[in-house]
């Protein structure tokens, strides 16, 4: 087995006491797509997939990752994940409205696209004061469904430690409300603005306590959310740098080392322990560099696992000896579709949206407002971004989503009537164009079997050319090699 | 009975906050909710009694007038009525509808008519979630609707094994409040889109005009050979469910089950007699439907928000719900299904009772929480019965006020669902289907008048 970093080293050794024996490495085709839809919900371009799979270079798969994490599309495909997280809604439960929606969204996006240290990131949304248009991380505070310290203190704790204080006691619940306890809210002259400011007039309901049971001195001049983070931010925080690596894992491999990954607590350990301790050790040393742990964890042996399982480690769901399988995301799917035809979605928001506009060919990835959806959306479980539970977004799949890339108009029209499947064709003989099909969309090239099967379907159906790829695109559309990350 | 069940209630939590001192509410619900339904289970078996198998609701989304249909003011005066000035006698003396339902007076025995429905809410979106999930919008807490929770309780993790979904939509979803709250997606319904009166009805996913038949499983064939990863991992759980849906799917889009959807099986007759419009081929359809055992049916009927020139509209709109809705009723009862079939009309909340004569409006109608009608009919109501009243202009209760509560909660009874039962939140506790007292909602009462 290949130990590319600690992290191979510390997964084996955590196999081996096991006895599980771990999947073999992928091939460049499957690495070349899994990598970019991990790290940018985006497949790779014809050119992209050539460029990669024709290298000789032996260094060729850290030089893909590089070129991944300095992508745009990086940052795009990880601000909305914050987004889930974060609630970014205009209305219902959450009530950001419109105008803050698309202040807030860029604000995460552009500290993503920047790399802004994580700590940092973390610091601007809890201690902003000001116009939650031109303030726009003063929108953490609003993105709750009741402006109560208990609320936002649960979403401090939920978001930033990975801890549901719900299962705290109410005293220990109380005490971290407090930090929250002094922030105002007022109304400007201008629709649906609001300044969010530290209220000097409040006064705490009881006293506040860190959740780790330490109590600090707050005189009343000082904005007790900056004492909190603090705190928080810690290097010896025993949640703050924790939860960010565990669920950066988690997005990667499909699991937390920590199950699920915002529910920290005692009585639920880490499977590997020292592999959480090893990834927390490295976010503080790289001060708080988010793209560091993306790094070290695909470069691993561990994330270039193939997905094929043996009979010895067909049971194992937690100890990362293959790449769990998952379907691709509703925005990541419909997105795919999207570009391969070359077609648009047409997008509804059920509220007003007076400043909003949402160009033709607009991304579902790059949609800033929970709010503004489509039915396929819905249908493939985009997260309503009412909790900030990770678990809010659901990759299950059901017979209705099947029955609808086989069968609707929606999926059949742009296969039919976009112009991505001429292009990719248009002038090349048959086998080209077989070709450019399948590494536009499965990455990779078509082996000679597949094609052989599907040269003998076009001419047992007298299909013209043309009619015959779009049913190839419609077949692998459908495949589950497309559907699924593996 | 009711008394009792609060008594019990209460000394629960009380025992509990002894217990425990203040802990989390959401452990006291749960706690209390388990004990409480044990008890239920025991004591009340024979006054619980599951009558309904199905729901077929009609939605009248945007808020039918309550006086131009089934609460008339005759006496109120043309500023009141309009044109639409006269009522009716229908089959039950002493009940009397609108003069534009000819149809449904001749039916008035198979449902009953509440007149006292009340949210005080005059919001489309707030009004229809208070009264499809009986909550107070606002909470933080987006509770599902009756809908998604009868598919919880009912649907497929719960012994349905229907091949067609188990909650659908005719023919597109409402918004975001037709949909399934905390619940998630599992449950959110299948929205069958296109339109049932054109020939064919393009059922999105299911029915797919111009590829034929043996393209389809010439297709299919090329899917199957072409699934390449998929048949080098046969064993991957998830890929084994993927191929069972699959199966499914193609059952629907090539096998028997998807007929269910061709409307012109029916003779033209039954398809004249619900009218030949969207809603009247619509109800024929969850007719249909229901023969095939599907559990929740929403038939989302728009255009009732008629703030300008409402009467023009009503002129068309009254007549063919006339026909449609007493069509539904007579072919559910000469099937025998009536019985188990509940049908649920009403829509977020009815319309201003003083005409707007003034231009731009011309005649029109605004919305109206303060009290409004909904009609329940089969799967065990009793029929021909007039709950509460509204005032001489239909402008406030009079009588017995009902909310949107009271109805969910006696539709939960007919279909044998434990009103005081938990669904799942995503968060790791249990919530009522209907709102206990400490949640403070306001309530009439159980239904006993048709129950």
């Amino acid at each position: 087995m290949k130990i590319k970093n600690k992290i191979d080293q510390l997964v084996l050794e955590t196999l081996e006491k096991k006895g599980i024996i771990p999947s073999d490495d992928c091939t460049d085709e499957t690495f070349l797509r899994r990598v970019f839809l991990d790290l940018t919900g985006t497949l790779p371009s014809i050119e992209e997939a050539k460029k990669f799979l024709y290298s000789k270079s032996s260094s060729k798969r850290e030089d893909l990752i590089s070129y991944l994490l300095e992508k745009k599309e990086f940052a795009d495909y990880w601000s909305m994940k914050w987004c889930d997280l974060l609630r970014v809604k205009s209305e219902f439960p959450i009530k950001l409205w419109p105008n803050a929606v698309q202040a807030y969204a860029r604000f995460i996006r552009d500290s993503l696209r920047k790399n802004k240290p994580y700590d940092s990131f973390v610091k601007e949304l809890l201690t902003a004061s000001g116009s939650n248009f031109r303030s726009p991380a003063v929108n953490f505070y609003r993105a709750v469904t009741e402006k109560t310290p208990l609320k936002i203190a649960e979403a401090v704790a939920l978001n930033f430690m990975g801890v549901r204080i719900s299962k705290w006691n109410e005293k220990k619940q109380q005490q971290m409300a407090a930090f929250f306890s002094k922030i105002g809210y007022k109304p400007t002259s201008e629709w649906k603005e609001e300044i969010v400011f530290f209220d000097r007039s409040k006064v705490f309901p009881v006293e506040p306590v860190f959740p780790d049971g330490i109590k600090p001195d707050i005189s009343s001049d000082i904005d007790p959310r900056k004492v909190f983070v603090d705190w928080l931010v810690r290097k010896d925080n025993p949640w703050f740098v924790k939860n960010i690596v565990n669920r950066i894992f988690s997005w990667l491999l499909g699991r937390g080392i920590i199950h699920e990954p915002d529910d920290i607590r005692e009585d639920n350990p880490p499977s590997i322990p020292e592999l959480l301790l090893f990834l927390e050790e490295e976010m503080i040393s790289h001060n708080f560099d988010i793209k560091h742990i993306f790094r070290i964890i695909t470069e691993s042996s561990t994330y270039q696992r193939s997905s094929l399982f043996s009979k010895n480690n067909q049971n194992d769901n937690k100890f990362f000896s293959r790449y769990y399988p998952r379907r691709l995301e509703a925005e990541v799917l419909i997105d795919a579709i999207c570009s391969v035809t070359d077609t648009s979605e047409e997008y509804f928001s059920p509220i007003p949206e007076p400043f909003t506009f949402i160009p033709w060919k607009q991304r579902s990835i790059l949609l800033a407002d929970g709010s503004i959806t489509s039915p396929f959306l819905e249908m493939f479980g985009r997260p309503p971004r009412d909790t900030g539970y990770e678990s809010e977004r659901n990759n299950d799949i059901s017979v209705f989503q099947i029955l609808h890339l086989l069968n609707s108009r929606h999926i059949l029209s742009k296969i039919r009537e976009g112009s991505g499947i001429r292009r990719i064709s248009a002038g090349a003989e048959r086998n080209t164009a077989v070709k450019n099909i399948y590494l536009a969309i499965l990455s990779r090239n078509p082996s000679e079997e597949e094609k052989r099967y599907f040269f003998s379907y076009m001419t047992k159906n007298k299909l013209e050319l043309n009619d015959a790829l779009n049913d190839l695109v419609w077949a692998l559309f459908n495949s589950k090699e497309f559907l699924f990350r593996h | 009975m009711e008394k009792r069940k609060n008594i019990t209630l209460f000394t629960r939590r009380e025992i509990l906050k002894i217990g425990f001192g203040l802990t989390a509410g959401t452990l006291l619900s749960t706690l209390k909710t388990k004990s409480l339904a044990k008890n239920f289970d025991n004591k009340d078996k024979k006054n619980f009694k599951k009558t309904a198998k199905a729901v077929i609701q009609l939605w009248l989304w945007g808020g039918p007038s309550h006086l131009d249909t089934f609460d008339p003011k005759p006496e109120a005066g043309y500023d009141y009525t309009g044109p639409f000035n006269k009522d009716i006698q229908t089959n039950v003396s002493g009940i009397r509808i609108n003069q534009m339902l000819p149809m449904l007076a001749k039916n008035a025995d198979k449902y009953s008519i509440i007149r006292s429905m009340t949210h005080r809410n005059n919001g489309h979106e707030t009004a229809s979630y208070i009264v499809q999930t009986g909550r107070e919008p606002g909470t933080g807490t987006v509770y599902p609707s009756v809908g998604a929770v009868v598919s919880f309780k009912k649907g497929y993790k719960a012994g349905y094994n229907g091949l067609l979904p188990p909650y659908i939509v005719i023919t597109s979803p409402q918004g975001r409040f037709s949909e399934a709250g905390f619940l998630g997606s599992f449950y959110k319904p299948f929205a069958t889109g296109g339109d049932p009166n054109k020939d064919p009805f393009i059922v999105e996913g299911i029915t797919m005009p111009g590829v034929s038949l043996e393209r389809q499983i010439d297709r299919k064939k090329l899917l199957y050979n072409l699934d390449t990863l998929g048949n080098s991992m046969k064993d991957e759980p998830l890929f084994i469910k993927t191929d069972d849906f699959r199966e499914q799917a193609y059952e629907l889009i090539l096998g028997k089950t998807g007929k269910v959807f061709d409307l012109s099986e029916e003779p033209v007759s039954v398809r004249e007699r619900y009218g030949r419009n969207t809603f009247g081929q619509s109800c024929l359809l969850a007719r249909r439907l229901v023969e095939k055992g599907v559990l929740y049916i929403t038939i989302n009927y728009t255009g009732w928000d008629t703030h300008k020139e409402h009467f023009k509209f009503m002129n068309t709109m009254l007549p063919e719900m006339d026909r449609a809705f007493s069509a539904l009723l007579e072919d559910l009862y000469d099937r025998g299904l009536l019985e188990t079939t509940i049908v649920w009309w009403g829509g977020e909340f009815g319309r201003t009772p003083k005409i707007n004569w003034s231009p731009p409006w011309n005649g029109g109608r605004d919305h109206w929480g303060n009290v409004f009608s909904t009609v329940l009919a089969g799967g065990g109501f009793k029929g021909g019965v007039v709950i509460g009243s509204s005032d001489s202009k239909g402008e406030e209760v009079k009588e017995r006020p009902v909310y949107p509560v009271d109805v969910i909660e006696a539709i939960y009874e007919r279909l044998g669902i434990d009103p005081e039962s938990t669904v799942p939140h995503p968060r790791g506790y249990d919530v009522k289907i209907i709102p206990g007292p400490e949640e403070n909602i306001k309530r009439g009462g159980r239904l006993t008048e048709i129950l």
